[in-house]
């Protein structure tokens, strides 16, 4: 008789770790599609094109939208932008081209302890730093806030893409007569730029959900923020604000906002991960 | 101990002639220096890479350094334009001139300007092909931008690279062959007009065909800058090379003119290597 191969055991092993695996992978999916379908069904009713027009309807009111905190939370991440980016990004090309010997270490080990400090200390720490001496909640202590926590992430993800051009590159730039500063400016930051910019747009992402550091800081407004001095609505404190309200209307219009900042939030990864999947093509011919 | 060679070495003698018709290598008994090493020690932390290196590379001649691996030959050749300081902890102590001056003497961005230097890997620049080979321009010669176009033909078409590109001067380098890479960081590195071209292994990522163009191309630059490469292939060595120098565990065992490196070498050890011994 022939033996079979393989063993009747080998292949129930197989089987096994196949689906487990399997149906391992399908829950990671399926929570991001049950979260979605979730909003959809809960928030779907309020959403309209009033929701993205207009303000806050009073209680009792159906209808009205959340036009002031979608305009907030853009104008909050554009403020965390100008603060995060040119100080993490630079950061970044520090560790990365010169950091060497104690300063670096400390500095990237400082960076991922800041990573880890939570975000509603962050928001007690900048109402300590902006708005008590202002005596007042503002969009600008807001964006500080959010920016501060862009920092940690912005530096480590500029530092490994920078790391990840090859040295034989840099090595080429100064073969030809660049200067250690020329080759990284002309050279390795054009070849890494794709994938520093795709690690930013992922920061982002990530500190636009952020709610804790703004509930000290822009606070929240019922109507249009009158300036960068002045407290707004975000999105993140309205979906809070909303959802501990006993009103079953402002349930609705909290479940929608988590739609659209989810959706926003998705649009910006689906975006990063375009372009970073073009860089691979471009560099891996 | 192997019984039979190999090679034989008035074969290997002969690869030159065979390859490029020449009869005979006109190295003239006084060549005038282009580097003139000495004493030349080089330390990775505490590890010697080399050891008491003295030699003098003539001008406007193939200079081709060969030896097994990790014997200190590429480290050799990125001590002449200064590129071994890129490399944290290391030292170098010992004297290199090119020409009459020290090259400590002037910024290290300047020697690189002189003495150019392609690498093992074809590595383009994620750019054209127009900006690969203009950026060494830009970054030199600012003033001198006006005909950049020109000066950007010019080089290509000294690397032989001309005619396959000219169409599409303005599309990504990383789209050429292995080969066309290779020669394009050669006209890169031309573009800066060195006196010196240091090529690091240039051959070894490449195919039989483009390796025999790349030494067609470097036979045929020697008449306008003097020509260092570090190889593996000895073969490669005896082709193209006026005076081979043989490495071994970080000293120099000899250097002499290719012929008498092939017919009839000074130093057992260089026989041995040459005639696939070991290595």
């Amino acid at each position: 008789m022939r033996r079979r191969y393989p063993p009747l055991t080998k292949r129930i092993t197989n089987v096994v770790m196949l689906s487990l695996t399997g149906v391992c992978a399908f829950m990671t999916v399926s929570v991001l599609f049950f979260i979605l379908g979730y909003l959809v069904y809960y928030g779907g009713k309020s959403l309209s094109l009033s929701f993205f027009t207009q303000l806050p309807a009073p209680v009792g009111q159906t209808g009205g939208g959340m036009a002031n905190a979608i305009v907030g939370t853009v104008k909050l991440l554009a403020l965390a932008t100008v603060i995060g980016i040119p100080i993490g990004g630079l950061g970044g090309v520090y560790l990365a081209e010169f950091g060497t010997g104690w300063f670096s270490f400390l500095v990237r080990y400082t960076t991922d302890l800041l990573n880890g400090v939570p975000s509603i200390v962050m928001g007690i720490f900048v109402y300590g730093l902006v708005v008590l001496p202002m005596h007042h909640f503002s969009t600008l202590a807001g964006g500080i806030a959010l920016g501060i926590m862009m920092i940690p992430i912005a530096v480590r993800s500029t530092e490994e893409f920078l790391r990840a051009v090859p040295r034989s590159l840099r090595e080429s730039g100064m073969a030809l007569g660049a200067s250690k500063s020329e080759t990284i400016r002309n050279v390795v930051i054009p070849a890494a730029i794709n994938g520093i910019v795709t690690g930013i747009m992922l920061d982002l992402a990530r500190v636009a959900g952020e709610t804790a550091p703004l509930l000290f800081t822009s606070f929240g407004n019922e109507f249009w923020s009158k300036g960068w001095l002045q407290p707004t609505a975000s999105l993140p404190v309205v979906i809070f604000n909303y959802a501990i309200s006993p009103y079953e209307d402002w349930h609705r219009q909290a479940w929608a906002a988590g739609f659209v900042l989810l959706a926003g939030i998705l649009m910006v990864n689906i975006f990063a991960r375009f372009a970073l999947s073009r860089r691979e093509h471009m560099v891996r011919r | 101990m192997p019984s039979a060679k190999p090679f034989n070495l008035k074969q290997l003698a002969s690869a030159r002639s065979v390859r490029f018709g020449a009869t005979e290598d006109q190295t003239d008994p006084t060549p005038e220096p282009k580097f003139t090493v000495s004493d030349l020690n080089f330390f990775y932390g505490r590890f010697q890479a080399l050891h008491n290196i003295s030699l003098v590379i003539p001008t406007k001649k193939i200079t081709a350094f060969i030896g097994p691996s990790g014997c200190g030959k590429s480290t050799f050749l990125r001590t002449l334009n200064r590129m071994c300081e890129t490399v944290p902890k290391t030292e170098v102590i010992g004297k290199i001139l090119l020409g009459q001056a020290d090259i400590y003497e002037f910024p290290a961005t300047y020697l690189r300007s002189r003495v150019g230097m392609v690498f093992q890997k074809p590595l383009p620049f994620p750019k054209s092909i127009f900006d690969n080979v203009a950026y060494g321009i830009r970054v030199n010669h600012r003033d001198k931008a006006s005909n950049l176009a020109e000066q950007v033909e010019q080089s290509l078409r000294r690397a032989f690279l001309w005619e396959e590109v000219k169409d599409r001067l303005h599309q990504s380098a990383l789209g050429l062959s292995g080969g066309q890479q290779q020669r394009l960081c050669i006209a890169r590195a031309l573009a800066v007009n060195p006196e010196v071209l240091l090529l690091d292994e240039p051959c070894s990522a490449l195919d039989p065909i483009s390796t025999a163009e790349i030494e067609d191309l470097l036979f045929n630059l020697k008449t306008q800058c003097t020509i260092v490469i570090v190889t593996h292939n000895m073969l490669q060595a005896a082709r193209i090379g006026d005076y081979v120098g043989f490495f071994l565990s970080g000293r120099l065992i000899e250097f002499d003119t290719a012929k008498k490196i092939y017919q009839n070498p000074s130093k057992g050890q260089t026989e041995d290597y040459i005639t696939g011994r070991y290595g």
